[in-house]
């Protein structure tokens, strides 16, 4: 086997310009299809990072108005969550695993000293830590302790506390807003996200009892488990209005009475273009693999036909037809797998370039320039697939020429002078 | 200059008989079947004993080349009957007629037929890679075979670097490393000068008395047959005269 090995070698060595080009067909080809893929993984994570930073499979329920009668009731009935609706959700839909209520207020003057700036204050429960995807920077978020005793306690976020404080530390400092003064305990930032982190939260029980204004929980946001597809999203949105219809008095039909708005629902359909994509950017890869299958075979073939003479010889020298076989697939293997391998380098090289260039011009430290593009590289898993692909087709791209090969009469092909 | 013949080895063919070549009303047409036919050995009955040295001449389409590959089993025949060193050679596979190829037979040719690409080293070495000699092993027995034919200074050199008798030599030396029953020539001077077709065919006589190989030559050259012991005239396909050549001289 090493002979074999031995002999092939050197006659790759002594040919070197047909085993150039035989190799590059191949190497393009692998290259492009790796580029290729890494665009396509690019664009679909640097638009999953647009997802505003929030939980993919989130549904999220806004109290509406009523639009139809309903047991009784009028239409044109404002329909309203408080805190028993919260906890009717968390009981009620088994799906639910992280559950958020938030009250939002108007922009609202907060001060610190002689320093002053406009934010949202949101009142909410601490699980919205997991669903908006935030990371703390100082201190704490919210937590049940400060829930239970309503207590006047704020999480800044990261520009906030720069404008209030330049530099001074901020945890345990009271900062006023709307003549109430509130205990910073912790500040928070949205490295990920685009959207304004410009909210500043309070615990959902202080926020109810001081800001009250008869509207109620403004919003209901939960994270779902096992929901992969549209037509399951569908399902559970359709389960929610049926659960809460009676539960609240509206009819389940009547959407206006409480919008679902299902991120499980988007991120489906949005897996499904990525799908789309993904298959269109794999016939093209693949088409330019095949290219440089075809390539090799063409080349082979090309090389058997100048080669008649060396095999007539070989054969006048008692070289067997198998041996003829053996010699041009495994030169045609030879070199398609080491192309090959040389074009998934290089393509892996230069994904992993624009990948570093990508993160060092935008993501770093708190960058906020929307990635349309992220980190645009190939799992190692394809690469190998691709590679046992590219052996596959050597063997393929030498075994036409090479059973040619077997028909070459030797004395014919000696007097071939 | 050439007298270095020592056997390297025993003989690689333990059942050697004492008729090398046997062929009994042997036909071969080109073409069969087809319109243009063109029926070119006719009924060729001859024998050759181990260790001969005889020559093959007749005019230009005679069917010489062509008895000569059927000999090499490098081409079928279609009636008669050939048996080459004991073996009786008829439709053989492909594989094994390679086999006996690279076991019994050494070929020389007019047009040197070395591959181009590899150097003369490499060349002489290569039935053995196909007899499964390991390759260091094979290049050294090249080498050796290479000094012998007083050209172990040329053996890197590529063809292209060689003189039309240097190749034919370095052939020579391929035909012999197998150290097959019988070496086949179809006109191994053909393309050379006189002086250099003189020292081919005194390597070759060489090679025939020391190694007691035997050597069948196709030629046109009256010089190349009267070095041999024994000459066939073919004509048309028919064997016309073979005759017994008493005083063999290398004159040129
Ligand atoms: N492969 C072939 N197919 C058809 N006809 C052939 C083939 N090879 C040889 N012939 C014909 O057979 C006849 C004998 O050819 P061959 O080569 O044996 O002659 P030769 O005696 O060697 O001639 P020369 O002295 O010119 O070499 C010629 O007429 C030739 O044209
Ligand atoms: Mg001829």
């Amino acid at each position: 086997m090493f002979d074999i090995l031995g002999e092939i070698l050197e006659t790759m060595k002594r040919n070197k310009m047909r085993t150039f080009l035989t190799g590059f067909a191949v190497a393009w080809g692998i290259f492009m299809l790796i580029v290729l893929l890494g665009a396509g993984q690019g664009l679909q994570n640097g638009v999953r990072s647009n997802f505003e930073g929030r939980a993919i499979n989130s549904v999220t329920l806004f109290p509406g108005w009523t639009s139809m009668p309903y047991r009784g009731y009028r239409a044109d009935r404002a329909i309203r969550f408080d805190e028993r609706t919260v906890d009717f959700v968390r009981t009620n839909i088994p799906e639910v695993v992280n559950l958020s209520a938030w009250i939002m207020y108007r922009p609202q003057s907060i001060a610190y000293g002689k320093e002053y700036g406009s934010w949202n204050i949101e009142a909410c429960t601490p699980d919205l830590f997991y669903l908006d995807f935030m990371v703390i920077v100082k201190g704490r978020f919210l937590n049940e302790a400060d829930m239970r005793a309503k207590r006047k306690v704020i999480v800044l976020g990261k520009q906030a506390e720069e404008t209030l404080f330049k530099g001074e530390e901020s945890l345990g400092k009271y900062v006023e807003a709307d003549g109430i003064a509130y205990q910073v305990v912790g500040v928070y930032d949205r490295p990920q996200s685009q959207s304004f982190s410009s909210s500043l939260y309070i615990p959902l029980t202080t926020g109810n009892q001081l800001y009250n204004r008869g509207w109620g929980i403004r919003g209901i946001e939960f994270t779902v488990n096992g929901i992969d597809s549209e037509e399951q999203a569908d399902m559970l949105t359709e389960r929610i209005r049926a659960l809460m219809g009676p539960y609240l008095g509206f009819d389940p039909k009547d959407t206006s009475a409480m919008y679902v708005r299902n991120s499980a629902k988007m991120a489906a359909e949005t897996q499904k273009i990525f799908g789309y994509i993904n298959m269109f950017l794999w016939v093209i890869g693949f088409a330019c693999v095949m290219a440089g299958i075809v390539g090799v075979g063409n080349i082979m073939l090309v090389t058997v036909k100048e080669r008649t003479r060396e095999i007539g010889i070989r054969k006048a020298l008692g070289a067997t037809p198998w041996s003829i076989v053996r010699m041009v697939i495994i030169e045609a293997i030879f070199i398609t797998t080491v192309a090959g391998y040389i074009g998934i380098i290089f393509g892996l090289g230069l994904t992993e370039l624009i990948s570093r260039g990508l993160s060092a011009a935008g993501g770093g430290g708190g960058g906020n320039t929307p990635a349309m593009f992220q980190d645009p590289t190939v799992g190692l898993g394809i690469v190998f697939a691709v590679l046992g692909l590219l052996v596959t087709c050597g063997v393929v791209a030498g075994l036409i020429p090479s059973l040619r090969a077997t028909r070459i009469r030797p004395i014919e092909a000696m007097r071939a002078d | 200059m050439y007298c270095n013949f020592l056997l390297t080895g025993a003989s690689n063919d333990k059942n050697r008989t004492d008729i090398m070549i046997k062929i009994r009303g042997l036909n071969k047409t080109y073409n069969l079947g087809s319109p243009n036919a063109l029926h070119v050995l006719k009924g060729i009955d001859m024998n050759v004993a181990a260790g001969e040295f005889l020559s093959i001449m007749g005019a230009s389409g005679s069917g010489k080349s062509t008895l000569l590959n059927v000999i090499g089993i490098l081409d079928n025949y279609d009636t008669g009957e050939y048996i080459l060193d004991g073996t009786l050679v008829r439709s053989l596979s492909e594989t094994r007629s390679a086999e006996l190829r690279n076991r019994k037979v050494g070929f020389v040719f007019q047009s040197f037929n070395l591959i181009s690409f590899k150097n003369a080293m490499e060349n002489v070495a290569l039935p053995l890679y196909y007899n499964g000699v390991p390759r260091r092993k094979r290049n050294d027995l090249a080498m050796e075979y290479l000094e012998k034919l007083g050209l172990g200074s040329h053996a890197h050199h590529l063809p292209n670097e060689l003189s039309g008798g240097q190749k034919q030599r370095v052939a020579i030396a391929r035909a012999l490393i197998s150290r097959p029953s019988i070496i086949l020539a179809d006109e191994p001077t053909g393309a050379l000068d006189t002086a250099t077709s003189r020292e081919v065919i005194e390597i070759m006589r060489e090679v025939n008395r020391k190694e007691g190989i035997t050597m069948l030559i196709v030629t046109h050259e009256g010089a190349v047959a009267r070095a041999t012991d024994r000459v066939i005239y073919l004509r048309d396909g028919v064997i016309e005269s073979d005759k017994k050549n008493e005083k063999p001289v290398i004159e040129f």
